[in-house]
């Protein structure tokens, strides 16, 4: 018995060792396994921990200001008073809402796309109700907290133009970020974070648009977050000047009415673009806080164009305004001197084609300053055909005509100096005396920009130096003198002697518009731009009148200037669509741009200093 | 056959409560304190509502195991097919009645106690497997005629538990059980033989998985396989056990486990969340003290006298092995995840009960060490 058992005892023994081991062994799989995952891979599992539990959340930094030439705020940063609600605080969301709907205005939309955003995000996570509150509508919020658990108020920013449409084509507004502005700019990636969507706006967006902070956060498995860890502020963006008086601007604008206009004064020396205004405009507020659909068609649908900014993207032929430049063309290839007289009897025949003269009966005997002062058409058709289109494309060309003027505004264009080349090019047949007899007076295939208009104007002005417009200061710049363009003074004279007399001689085009202070005095010349060619029928019988056609068919009144006359210092160009004749819808404006003008005298104001500004960069592209 | 020992015969109570291994049952309540520390960490810090709880159950599991341990040995042995029946008989009862949990059904509502009958069943097949082989010849172990009795004895509740279906608990019966035909004797070859018919079954196995089991199995052989599904909770157990480090983040300062990154961490994963707070170090020191009281499981067998005693301390003490090396193995992603409780610190009530209750049977083997048990009695009183 006892025998038996000893050696069942010693099997027991010998199977338990060996048991025992097999249990040793597995064991010291575990203790390699925790050696291997908390000595040898400790590093790797301690960041991917890190990874898991710390979120950095961006921190949008302030954007830069817009400020006018003398320091006014034109865009701006305003604090945005939101409604937010945090559904696991509530009582029911249903219940907070129609609470909140007594005290601010909560519409349908709201309701449905809160209700919405309930149900899709967790219940700790803040949904946005309503946003640019009143401070009366944010300060009765403010009351009733107490009585509405989950509901917050917070303060955010949002953009503010407090001269609205007035600049709405030169500051532009911000709006959402696309899919193509994604850089690797991880501020684009925020949720609600606005740019630059047009005007300056745009192309100074980097500079505006600040750098990043960013605050280290402690979030749960469930993305609740549980303590701040740490915080970087991020950099302000830069404040940037404008060239703009925007108490001119604000004249300008109004000046123009209901008008379908676009008007340009600037700087005949530096360029500074004073006032700038394409009407009808549009109001950048409405972009930045949601537009409304109606606002929307209303803007696309209005045939006066809103959103172009027609001083840079309008493109126009320039009519008579264009004539100095024939003039100066024809003066330099020697084909006609200041004397030179041509007989105008109305008609200018080339081959089988009349060209008339805008005058039925004819000027008589002109010469070249009476050619401009009185627009004599057929002067302009005789001296252009003999100076020869390339000549005039070139003469055109040095004024800055046919290219962009590199104002830093996007989605400039470069108007259309044609020449022999391009049209064979383009249009595959050859250039006719016909066309160059239509550019001599400033039709035909001719294109320019308002904005190219005006630096035409003061190029003549400032006794022809190659000045170009802008719209920003740069950090402490030294004007550099603009280069001469090498015109011979005494052309120059001719010229400017035309202009003087087109407003002030008792039969200048623009007599009615002259201005009657001495001191302020200017110089222009009209344009009127046939939007339809006149029929051979209406010639036999009669012309009609521009308040005759509907708006769509009347010319188009063109009027470039400067002032004042003696010593020249602010150039404009003035562009009425379908506004009929030059020297009654064009000139007029002018007149009262220019005085307003003179009597502020911005360009001889001591302007904000640019100093405590941070240099500028343009965004490429 | 009545030559029973001199010592033996009638022990007095307070010979028996100075015969208890008061070493053993420290360890035990160091283990069990290990984990009222852990559950207190992941509530953040409060009683409430899993440290508290646990507390109650293992004083009130102490005191069963006193009283397990002072009941003699063969009192055990003469019950131990009874207690088998009735471990069987609440399976089958979990089977129609069971409420279910976690998508298994697993446990019997008592109204005061949530009883698992997969853990009573632990405690019973080593009972009646111990006692079935404590009444075979050594040179009779081995023949296969000797065998279909206790391999029936394993196959019915593992069959039973398969249903629920707890997969974990059937592995470690089955494990458990064989390690008692191993101490019994049975020939080598043949474990050999039924390791590689189990591989040649695995294809047809495989068919009687549960998808979700596939997956975890699937999961855990390529645990990039799903990263934010099955796989998510073994790759965040690994980080956590990464980010602790040799000498851990401090105790309830784990942000895997604190910011509920770490899944279930007061049951199966608590051992991870220790080693998140207590690094390395921490879990090298309770894998130690688990080693001790394997340790003393060796020692009692050794020191018995009977071979039914023998057999019941180590079986005991592998099944608690097993528990031990499966859940750590399985938190740290070396086998798959099957759900086994790590001992005496998982939240959990009957494994709890039923491991103080094997610890008192292994107490009562150790106090009754000196009794001898014939090989044909059923294991009746003098």
């Amino acid at each position: 018995m006892r025998q038996r058992d000893t050696g069942r005892y010693k099997a027991f023994s010998r199977r338990a060792f060996l048991l025992g081991g097999g249990k040793l062994a597995l064991m010291s799989t575990l203790v390699g396994r925790m050696y291997y995952l908390q000595v040898v891979e400790a590093d790797q599992y301690a960041m991917l921990a890190d990874e898991n539990r710390i979120n950095i959340r961006l921190l949008a930094p302030p954007r830069g200001r817009i400020l006018d030439r003398f320091g006014n705020e034109v865009a701006s940063n305003r604090q945005n008073y939101q409604v937010v609600l945090i559904p696991e605080q509530t009582n029911g969301v249903g219940q907070t809402l129609d609470k909140l709907a007594t005290l601010v205005p909560v519409d349908e939309d709201d309701y449905t796309r809160v209700l919405r955003d309930v149900k899709r995000k967790r219940s700790f996570v803040p949904i946005p109700v309503v946003e640019h509150l009143s401070w009366d509508e944010f300060a009765r919020v403010n009351a009733n907290i107490p009585d509405l658990p989950g509901v917050q108020l917070e303060v955010g920013e949002t953009r503010d133009y407090p001269f609205g449409e007035n600049l709405a084509h030169i500051v532009g507004y911000v709006g959402a970020v696309s899919e193509k502005d994604l850089t690797d700019d991880p501020l684009l990636e925020l949720p609600g974070f606005r740019i630059g969507k047009s005007g300056v706006e745009r192309i100074y967006d980097l500079d505006l648009r600040g750098k990043a902070g960013n605050s280290r956060v402690e979030v749960n498995a469930y993305g609740r977050v549980i303590r701040e860890l740490t915080r970087k502020d991020g950099q302000p963006g830069n404040d940037l000047v404008l060239t703009i008086d925007v108490s001119l601007q604000e004249y300008v604008t109004k000046r123009l009415a209901d008008e379908s206009a676009a008007v340009t004064v600037m700087d005949i020396h530096t360029g500074d673009v004073l006032a700038m205004a394409s009407t009808p405009a549009f109001d950048p507020n409405a972009f930045n806080v949601g537009l409304s659909h109606a606002y929307w068609k209303e803007l696309n649908t209005n045939k006066k164009k809103p959103l172009i900014s027609k001083t840079i993207a309008g493109q126009y032929p320039p009519g008579s305004t264009f004539k100095m430049i024939v003039a100066l063309a024809a003066m330099e290839a020697g084909v006609a001197g200041p004397d030179y007289k041509v007989h105008c009897n109305g008609r200018h025949k080339v081959g089988n084609h009349t060209f008339h003269c805008w005058k039925r009966g004819g000027h008589g005997w002109v010469d070249m300053v009476q050619s401009i002062q009185k627009s004599c058409d057929v002067y302009f058709y005789d001296i252009a055909r003999k100076t020869g289109i390339n000549r005039i494309a070139a003469m055109a060309e040095r004024f800055g005509l046919g290219a962009p003027t590199g104002i830093d505004l996007p989605n400039e264009r470069a108007g259309l100096v044609p020449t022999k080349e391009w049209k064979q090019a383009l249009r595959g047949s050859p250039w006719q005396q016909g066309d160059t007899v239509n550019i001599g007076i400033g039709q035909g295939y001719l294109l320019l920009t308002p904005l190219q208009m005006a630096v035409m104007a003061a190029r003549i002005a400032n006794g022809g130096f190659a000045v170009t417009p802008r719209l920003t200061r740069r950090i402490d710049e030294e004007v550099k003198p603009a280069e001469s363009m090498n015109l011979s003074t005494a052309a120059m004279k001719v010229v400017k002697r035309g202009m003087d007399n087109v407003v002030n001689h008792r039969r200048g085009t623009a007599y009615a518009a002259r201005i009657k202070e001495e001191d302020m005095a200017m110089a222009g010349k009209t344009g009127s731009v046939q939007v339809r060619r006149i029929s051979k029928a209406e010639r036999r019988t009669r012309v009609r009148k521009n308040e005759e056609k509907p708006w769509e068919e009347r010319d188009h009144a063109m009027f470039v200037a400067y002032a004042p006359l003696d010593a020249p210092r602010y150039a404009i160009s003035v562009v009425v669509e379908h506004g009929g004749g030059g020297s009654k819808a064009a000139a007029p404006i002018a007149r009262d741009v220019l005085i307003e003008t003179q009597k502020r005298d911005p360009a001889r104001q001591e302007p904000i200093s640019t100093s405590q500004f941070q240099g500028l960069r343009k965004r490429e592209g | 056959m009545s030559s029973l020992g001199d010592r033996e015969v009638r022990l007095t109570i307070g010979q028996k409560l100075w015969d208890i291994n008061w070493g053993l049952v420290l360890l035990l309540t160091i283990v069990a304190s290990v984990g009222f520390i852990m559950l207190y960490s992941v509530a953040n810090g409060s009683l409430d509502p899993w440290a508290r709880v646990q507390m109650i159950r293992f004083a009130a599991g102490i005191v069963l195991m006193f009283f397990v341990a002072l009941i003699d040995i063969r009192v055990w042995m003469r019950y131990s097919y009874l207690i088998y029946g009735i471990g069987l008989l609440l399976l089958v009862g979990v089977e129609f009645k069971g409420t279910v949990g976690m998508g298994a059904q697993r446990w019997i509502d008592l109204g005061f106690f949530r009883l698992q009958p997969s853990e009573v069943v632990k405690i019973a097949l080593v009972l009646a497997l111990a006692r079935y082989f404590h009444g075979r010849q050594l040179e009779d172990v081995s023949r296969p005629h000797y065998l279909l009795v206790p391999l029936l004895l394993v196959a019915v509740p593992v069959v039973l538990v398969l249903r629920q279906p707890d997969l974990g608990t059937a592995i470690l019966l089955a494990l458990g059980s064989g390690a008692l035909f191993l101490l019994a004797g049975v020939r080598l070859w043949m474990f050999g033989a039924v390791l590689a018919a189990i591989v040649a079954a695995v294809p047809l196995a495989w068919q009687f998985l549960r998808p979700y089991q596939q997956d975890r199995i699937l999961t855990f052989l390529n645990p990039e396989r799903d990263p934010l599904g099955a796989g998510y909770h073994i790759m965040q157990s690994k980080i956590a056990f990464g980010a602790g480090g040799i000498t851990g983040k401090g105790y309830m300062l784990g942000t895997q486990s604190h910011l509920n990154f770490l899944p279930e961490k007061q049951t199966d994963f608590i051992f991870t969340m220790l080693a998140e707070e207590f690094g390395l170090v921490g879990g090298l020191a309770l894998l130690g003290i688990y080693l001790l009281i394997l340790a003393y499981g060796y020692a009692i067998a050794f020191r018995s006298r009977n071979q039914f005693g023998r057999l019941v301390a180590l079986g005991i003490s592998t099944t608690f092995f097993l528990y031990v090396f499966i859940n750590i193995a399985m938190v740290m992603g070396l086998v798959p995840v099957v759900g086994v409780p790590l001992p005496m610190i998982s939240f959990g009530g009957t494994a709890m009960m039923a491991l103080l209750i094997g610890y008192g049977l292994v107490i009562s083997v150790f106090i009754h060490r000196d009794v001898e048990i014939p090989r044909r009695s059923g294991g009746g009183l003098p």
